[in-house]
């Protein structure tokens, strides 16, 4: 219809919608003035008062009739109906309370988990970050596997002399930026905390368009070598919490790693920064990292994240051929010095990228982006299941219903309306429990964060439901509604009216279509549920395998104690050691504690040093992981001293350089040969000059940085001959005692040391067991929606079986009056429950294995992970063995007598 | 069979235009000139001009108003809108070339 004619007749239709009754009675008058003018004709052509009547009356035919014409045209009768349809469906679903809450409670936990999983993925994997034209931003760093010199942690791409280069070089983005993490310490002594901070260049704000919610942000010009301690940004929520939102934050001043910087500004509300699934408390120009170290000047250490707002006109594609070209400069402009000859020719060949940064970074998507799809894939597949029991239920329904529809079919009432008034009523159950299912998608969706977020990783993700989620619920749920309501009303439709009724009337019923429609429901039942059932098995058996895993150290009441902003200790360089050996002291003589030490490296924690070395006498250059611990280290962790000795207290600065190897050093590096006494010569690189080291003794393999590498090569250097000690300590300890008492007192200690440094105190054992959040999340939902889909799976066996019995009541009288035994009429009833089942694993067992394959690089030493599917069909035939025996079993209870007699 | 009354819909619509062309009318004087026009070769029951009336006001050819009548009562007078004058002419047209070209072939002399 063209626009013209809406202009006339849209206010007709909103008028016959919304002011029935006014329209109704316009009907009326316009009739009856035409009858009452008809009557006055007949009336002067001399007919009596009732003849006049009658013909003007029967000269319009029936009026009711055409009234009914009159309305059919206002194009709303599809609107009336349906309305109609709506009441009688309401009606209807009150009658069934129970029904009714059972089927909207299902969809609302069915449709809110679906939810919550599309809002995780919505923001970890599918949106785009919420600045000015997000699309247009790009992130640059090195292609492929860089592998080289010191990195900072996640997405540390870019050194900060190679993002000069960079940032005075392209020509591709209309504005460049680098920006970078870290966690210092924010306040003086005690009142000190850690918070999450940003290293911003000058250019960050105003590329990304961030405004200023009080204040100003960074701008170029306080962003420039040399800018010492000036201006800080604060987040929102940290101005909030710090600051407790008064106007007099802006100016005010906030020691920073025991520097005093100035408050210049507040970002606004909704800018969480570039990363998803973090947040972040300040933000520092990056120039200032040159007040704590050389960070500014190192070509090997790699801490920054480059992007930029491409030009109009560039694309990703086009800005990396530019990047591609510039490389060979800019690398060459930055080679860093004092790595061998070999190291230096790689950096020379690396060539930067282009990629596009619309969706930011973010730890929590490459971590969880594959089983956050995974879970959403199984939460779907309940919500099938789910949406399978319902149609069955729903058809049981209709079933008391199929006479009342069969009168309908017979009165004339069209197929099309019985089907949409029937699926009315699943439509109506669908959204409600769309509706309901709000509240549990975000009260699921912030609880999967809350899991996820651990204290090495904390997780920020900012979940409040919006149009997105809805259009998702409301899709879900429209889906469901044709699932599990639209499909049977068809089915019932074709119901044959005379079959129906008598059939009502009789009690009896043959094998009829609408057992197959169940039939069918119980196989799919059975093939999903083997496919979740393996899936959880394996994850549990991944999840076993992670929290089993064999440490080579004792890891129950070992505190890692690290000893922060040791700068304001003022300790100097040489004098470190000392300091550090010092502090593993205080340590051991607090009372609880059994043995300390220093150490570079606390196991687990993710952090890796690998040092490039060769030994004597070969030329082969190799890589081993290198930890320089104090003397006690190895007592102190209960690492097995397998040949020679460990590393003594007389081993300091000024005597022999020494290195203690683990069994995978031996295994890799000198198979079959005697390592005590053998020396190896390490290649150098910034801070680490060339040195020659003694091998004087072996330990038994230990776990290094994360639980699924292994257990790598590791050397182990006395702290005392560490060439360049970082200013910060790192102690570990055994402990007998609780672990508030240890900190109460160790921190008191340490404050009558020296008050400036912080103590932080964390039990390795639960830092190791937050390594595996993500596979135990991973196993507990696996595990609770294969629990579910074999739970519905069985009260989907049971129902088949108990609804064919009723059918085959009197079959069974029969049988077992002819002197059939119990068990055949079991067996019989059995039977037919076997074929389903043996079907649905027939159809599951394959789709399993697949899955199988495509899990597999999300577990961890599952062997036997074909296995799985072959114990879940087995798992799931016991269940639907029993789920089927109770009612066959029933059934051949029942007394032949009294059945027969009934009919 | 000889059924004048049984009018195409789309005749009868034609007619209800042209009327309301020549000037705004209540359904009773519609009727009324029905009968007029075409004499007693198109016979046009009273009961279906409303029917068809509703249609042509749904369609936005025609739209209605309550007015007092010649007899001083409330009325629903139907007039044509601009959209059913535009419509109007394009079926006239229509009509004209149809019954032109039916007449012309009705007339051919039989060999």
């Amino acid at each position: 219809m063209s626009f013209g004619r809406w202009w006339y007749v849209l206010p007709l239709r909103l008028r016959s919608l919304f002011r029935r009754n006014a329209v109704e009675q316009e009907l009326d008058d316009e009739l009856r003035y035409h009858v009452e003018r008809q009557i006055e004709v007949n009336l002067a052509r001399g007919m009596t008062p009732s003849a006049a009547r009658t013909a003007a009356l029967s000269a319009m035919g029936s009026l009711e009739a055409r009234k009914d014409e009159c309305r059919d045209h206002r194009g709303v009768s599809l609107v009336d109906h349906t309305l109609r349809d709506l009441r009688h469906a309401i009606r209807l679903l009150r009658r069934s309370p129970v029904f009714t809450a059972v089927a909207i409670a299902s969809l609302a936990l069915g449709i809110g988990a679906n939810a919550a999983f599309f809002q995780l993925i919505d923001h970890v994997h599918l949106r785009s970050l919420g600045v000015r034209s997000p699309q247009e931003l790009a992130e640059v760093k090195v292609a492929g596997v860089r592998n080289f010199g010191v990195s900072d942690g996640f997405n540390s791409e870019i050194t900060y002399p190679l993002w000069e280069q960079i940032r005075a070089h392209q020509q591709a983005f209309s504005g460049v930026f680098a920006w970078g993490r870290f966690n210092p310490l924010v306040g003086r002594g005690a009142d000190a905390r850690q918070v999450s901070a940003l290293w911003a260049s000058g250019d960050f704000f105003s590329v990304l368009g961030v405004q200023p919610a009080r204040g100003r942000l960074l701008m170029s010009a306080d962003d420039h070598r040399g800018c010492g301690a000036t201006s800080v940004v604060v987040s929102h929520a940290f101005w909030q919490r710090y600051f407790g939102g008064r106007e007099s934050a802006v100016g005010s001043p906030l020691v920073v790693l025991d520097q005093r910087f100035t408050v210049i500004g507040v970002t606004p509300p909704d800018f969480t920064g570039l990363e998803v699934g973090r947040t972040f408390d300040i933000v520092l120009p990056v120039c200032a990292a040159a007040l704590w170290g050389t960070a500014l000047d190192q070509k090997h250490y790699w801490w920054l994240t480059v992007m930029g707002r491409l030009e109009p006109g560039w694309d990703v594609e086009t800005a990396s051929d530019h990047v591609r070209t510039l490389s060979p400069a800019l690398f060459e402009a930055t080679v860093p010095s004092g790595y061998s000859a070999e190291s230096t020719a790689r950096y020379r060949e690396f060539r930067l990228g282009v990629w596009s940064a619309a969706r930011g970074v973010s730890f929590l998507r490459e971590e969880y982006g594959r089983p956050l799809w995974l879970l959403f894939g199984m939460t779907g597949l309940v919500l099938l299941i789910t949406c399978g029991n319902l149609a069955t239920l729903m058809l049981a329904r209709s079933r008391e219903r199929a006479a009342e529809i069969s009168v309908r079919v017979a009165l004339g009432a069209s197929r099309a309306r019985i089907v949409s008034q029937l699926s009315l009523e699943s439509l109506v159950v669908a959204v409600i429990g769309a509706v309901a299912s709000v509240p549990v998608a975000l009260a699921a969706g912030r609880g999967l964060v809350r899991f996820l977020s651990t204290s090495a990783n904390p997780v920020y993700l900012e979940l409040t439901g919006d149009w997105r989620v809805g259009a998702f619920s409301t899709a879900v749920a429209l889906c469901t509604a044709v699932a599990f309501g639209v499909a049977p009303a068809l089915r019932l439709s074709l119901t044959n009216p005379q079959d129906a009724l008598r059939r009502a009337s009789r009690g009896v019923a043959g094998l009829d279509s609408r057992s197959l429609l169940r039939r069918v429901l119980v196989v799919g039942q059975i093939a999903v549920s083997v496919l979740l059932v393996s899936s959880a098995l394996v994850f549990a058996r991944s999840v076993w395998n992670l929290a089993n895993v064999k440490m080579g150290f004792q890891q129950d009441g070992i505190l890692s104690i690290q000893f922060l902003d040791l700068l304001s200790a003022k300790v100097p360089p040489d004098e470190r050691a000392l300091f550090q050996q010092q502090l593993a002291d205080e340590v051991r003589a607090t009372p609880g504690v059994i043995a300390a030490a220093p150490s570079t490296h606390t196991p687990l924690n993710g952090a890796s040093w690998s040092q490039a070395f060769r030994l004597i006498d070969t030329e082969g250059r190799r890589s081993s992981k290198f930890s320089y611990v104090g003397p006690d280290y190895f007592t102190t962790m209960e690492v097995a001293l397998v040949a020679g000795r460990g590393i003594r207290t007389s081993d300091t600065a000024s005597s022999q350089r020494v290195i203690v190897v683990n069994d995978a050093f031996v295994r890799t590096m000198l198979p079959g040969q005697d390592p005590l006494g053998q020396t190896l010569r390490t290649f150098a690189e910034p801070g680490y000059p060339e040195t020659t080291y003694e091998i004087v003794g072996v330990v038994g393999d230990t776990m290094y940085a994360t639980l699924r590498g292994g257990t790598p090569p590791i050397a182990f250097v006395p702290i005392a001959q560490h060439p360049n000690l970082r200013p910060w300590a790192n102690v570990l300890a055994r402990t007998n005692g609780s672990t508030a008492a240890i900190t109460t007192a160790l921190t008191q200690r340490i404050a009558t040391l020296n008050p400036a440094i912080t103590v932080k105190v964390g039990e390795l054992r639960g830092q190791i067991r937050e390594l595996i959040t993500g596979d135990r999340l991973l196993a507990w939902l696996a595990g609770t929606m294969s629990a579910l889909a074999t739970a519905l799976a069985a009260v989907g066996v049971y129902g088949l079986v108990a609804y064919l019995a009723t059918l085959r009541r009197k079959e069974i009288g029969i049988r077992l009056s002819l002197g059939s035994s119990r068990g055949s009429v079991i067996g019989l009833m059995m039977r037919e429950s076997g074929w389903l089942v043996g079907l649905g694993v027939a159809v599951g067992l394959p789709l399993a294995w697949l899955a199988m394959r495509g899990v597999a690089a999300l577990v961890f030493g599952v062997s036997s992970a074909e296995a799985m599917p072959a114990l879940a069909a087995l798992l799931l035939a016991v269940v639907a063995g029993v789920s089927a025996g109770i009612p066959a079993w029933r059934a051949s209870r029942l007394d032949p007598v009294s059945i027969l007699r009934a009919d | 069979m000889s059924r004048p009354a049984d009018l195409v819909q789309g005749t009868l619509d034609l007619l209800l235009l042209k009327i309301l062309a020549l000037q705004p009318q209540h359904g009773w004087a519609i009727s009324q000139r029905l009968k007029q026009v075409s004499g007693d070769v198109l016979q046009v029951s009273d009961g279906s001009l409303y029917p068809s009336l509703h249609k042509l006001e749904q369609q936005g050819w025609i739209k209605a108003e309550w007015k007092p009548s010649e007899n001083n009562r409330k009325a629903k007078f139907y007039s044509l809108t601009r959209l059913g004058r535009r419509h109007l002419e394009r079926e006239a047209a229509d009509w004209a070339r149809l019954s032109s070209a039916i007449s012309l072939v009705v007339q051919l002399p039989e060999a």
